[in-house]
């Protein structure tokens, strides 16, 4: 157990100390300084004799306190001081100039402090939105540089990045998309069959699936897949200062990053979602068989007389759309990463996050858009 | 100064390490004394850093035993382990601070760890022990990459001094600084392994740091370790040491140190 004791020897003072006073025992001597709240005035001794295994946080501790207690300035000796003592008296004397010559005039908060952070914030979002509207220049421009010069195109990469985001996606999302539209067909049998119109499960399937579901399944999914390793991959590239070398080799990352990704997000999408809709009309079928004992042909045929001639196009054309916005929005945050881990798994999360928002933005005004001009 | 009769504090014996095929360390043997400064040197792949991670437990050595403090690393108890980790402290090539974390929660981490104490507490200690390294208090408030290179440094060496440990692992400390920087750094080592009283083990390719800091030196030739003085070293005929202490960039450190 820490221990101290101040006791009064006429004029002066003595310090006994005893006990623990090594760092594991740093919490018993600060409650223990607490105690000691006399000013001295009068000359002190400080008896290290029975302190056992002194350690320089406690010393330290106590250098502190003692020169807060002795504001006058009062001759401070110490007996079977520790070794390091003498080391730690002079770092604190160099560190008291240190702070001396640092002190900043005490910063008072303005009565203004919410304006200026609003004004603060909106400024910065000023940045931001520029920021985002330069990147998305940037990438115009590089796509075009590079439709024009086709020779120079990055096929390898492209084709690396089709098979990372398109191929590897494919179980995932076939299973997915065949689960979902199980579910729908699932809750429509419910409810249709007591109208006894259980046959339009299958319209029901049918045009959910080919015009909506399909496609924004499959755009989230791979949102979360591509996005968020889109965002990391070129955050640690970042990091590693990868991007710099690139560029100081005369090779323009945005180029050689950011544009084969998007292009296969491009191409991938849309096969993706085809795939998915595969799935989820194979999903209706299997149900409406098991469920409504519709068999598969009367499945078919019913399938082909709800489907206009636009409806598995509406759903297809706006698979190129929330690739190149999933592309665009992850590539622009991986390529905000700088300084630390940290900011890398923050930009990640906001590049899947904007990334789905995005998506289900666009696929609103898609939804508005084909109202309007009944597609 | 190193005292020799005392029994050694970290006692490396027969030590083999292979990555698949290659074989890295074969028999290789070490000790370091209490309160010396052990500099070890090796060429690039010499396995200079598998050493060191082999020293401290964070690999597992095909053949051998290394002793820490008499305790042997390999077959202490998880309990063992953590109470011998408060004995030493590491400092990493890159610094290894922990990026989410401020340099003085970044000292703080293992004294939270451990010790139970205040938040007023913690804080007079990141102050102590950003003192000892010669960091200035506003240091104290910032993240890792908003400080240079050699402030780093200083800062995970405040991190690995603030259990208060008696053993210390560099790695490569001085890599990357200028030399002014650099200089700074062996001063500063110097003074805290007097005033403290500290055994420290060094991988480092700095030979201005080598001759300036260095008690004795191990080299890592042919997958074992010779180990010597620096004058010892300096007499060694084998081929690749002869070079290393011999070569243009040796006898410039050399004379800068001896005039």
């Amino acid at each position: 157990m820490t221990a101290l004791a101040l006791e009064r020897r006429g004029n002066d003072w003595r310090l006994q100390l005893r006990g623990d006073w090594s760092l594991a025992a740093m919490a018993s001597v600060d409650s223990e300084l607490q105690t000691l709240s006399t000013p001295i005035d009068g000359a002190l001794v400080c008896d290290w004799s029975h302190a056992q295994s002194p350690g320089i946080g406690p010393v330290w501790a106590l250098l502190t306190h003692l020169a807060d207690l002795n504001a006058g300035g009062f001759p401070v000796t110490h007996t079977d001081a520790p070794h390091t003592l003498e080391f730690l008296q002079k770092l604190r004397i160099e560190r008291h100039a240190v702070h001396a010559e640092r002190a900043d005039p005490s910063y008072e908060e303005p009565l203004s402090h919410f304006i200026g952070k609003l004004g603060r914030w909106t400024f910065l979002q000023g940045i931001e939105a520029r920021g985002a509207v330069n990147f998305f220049g940037r990438i115009v421009s590089v796509f075009g540089e590079t439709f024009a010069r086709p020779a120079a195109f990055r096929v390898s990469s492209l084709v690396r990045h089709v098979y990372e985001t398109g191929i590897t996606a494919i179980p995932i999302v076939s299973l997915i998309a065949f689960l979902i539209s199980v579910i729908v067909a699932y809750l429509g049998a419910q409810q249709l069959s007591r109208f006894g119109a259980g046959i339009f499960v299958v319209d029901l399937v049918t045009i959910s699936v080919l015009r909506e579901m399909g496609v924004l399944l499959t755009a989230i999914i791979v949102a979360g897949r591509s996005g968020s390793a889109f965002a990391a991959e070129i955050g640690v590239m970042r990091l590693n200062e990868e991007t710099d070398a690139l560029r100081a080799m005369g090779m323009n990352p945005v180029e050689v990053l950011v544009v084969p990704r998007i292009l296969a997000l491009i191409i991938a999408l849309p096969l993706l979602t085809i795939i998915a809709d595969a799935m989820g009309l194979a999903g209706g079928g299997l149900l409406s068989l098991l469920n409504l004992h519709i068999p598969l042909p009367q499945f078919a045929s019913r399938m082909r007389e709800s489907l206009s001639s636009t409806t598995f196009w509406a759903g297809l054309i706006k698979a190129p759309v929330f690739a190149a916005l999933i592309g665009m929005v992850s590539a622009y945050r991986g390529m905000q990463v700088r300084e630390s881990a940290r900011e890398l798994g923050r930009l990640t999360t906001v590049a899947v996050v904007q990334s789905i928002f995005m998506v289900i933005l666009a696929d609103a005004l898609f939804a508005v858009l084909f109202v309007k001009i009944d597609f | 100064m190193p005292d020799s009769t005392l029994s050694p504090l970290i006692r490396v014996h027969g030590l083999v390490n292979r990555f698949g095929a290659q074989l890295v360390h074969d028999g290789l043997d070490m000790e370091v004394r209490p309160n010396e400064i052990f500099g070890v040197v090796g060429g690039s792949g010499a396995g200079k850093s598998v050493l060191l991670r082999t020293i401290l437990g964070l690999r597992r050595p095909d053949a051998g035993t290394v002793q820490m403090y008499g305790e042997d690393m390999q077959n202490l108890s998880r309990a063992g382990r953590a109470a011998l980790t408060r004995n030493y402290g590491v400092t990493f090539q890159n610094g290894a601070l922990i990026s989410s974390l401020t340099v003085a929660q970044n000292i703080q981490l293992p004294l939270r760890e451990y010790y139970p104490m205040s938040e007023a507490t913690l804080d007079e200690l990141a102050e102590l022990n950003l003192a000892l390294v010669g960091l200035p208090p506003d240091s104290a408030a910032k993240y890792p990459a908003q400080l240079s290179g050699g402030m780093v440094k200083r800062a995970a060496l405040a991190r690995a001094l603030s259990l208060e440990p008696k053993l210390l692992f560099l790695d490569e400390p001085t890599s990357g600084l200028d030399p002014v920087s650099a200089g700074a750094f062996d001063e500063l080592l110097l003074y805290l392994h007097s005033q403290l009283r500290l055994t420290v083990v060094m991988i480092t390719h700095d030979l201005d740091t080598l001759f300036r800091t260095c008690s004795r030196v191990g080299v890592i030739v042919d997958r074992r370790m010779v180990s010597d003085t620096l004058d010892g070293m300096l007499q060694n005929p084998h081929p690749w040491i002869h070079e290393y202490f011999h070569g243009p960039r040796a006898r410039a450190a050399e004379m800068a140190e001896h005039g």
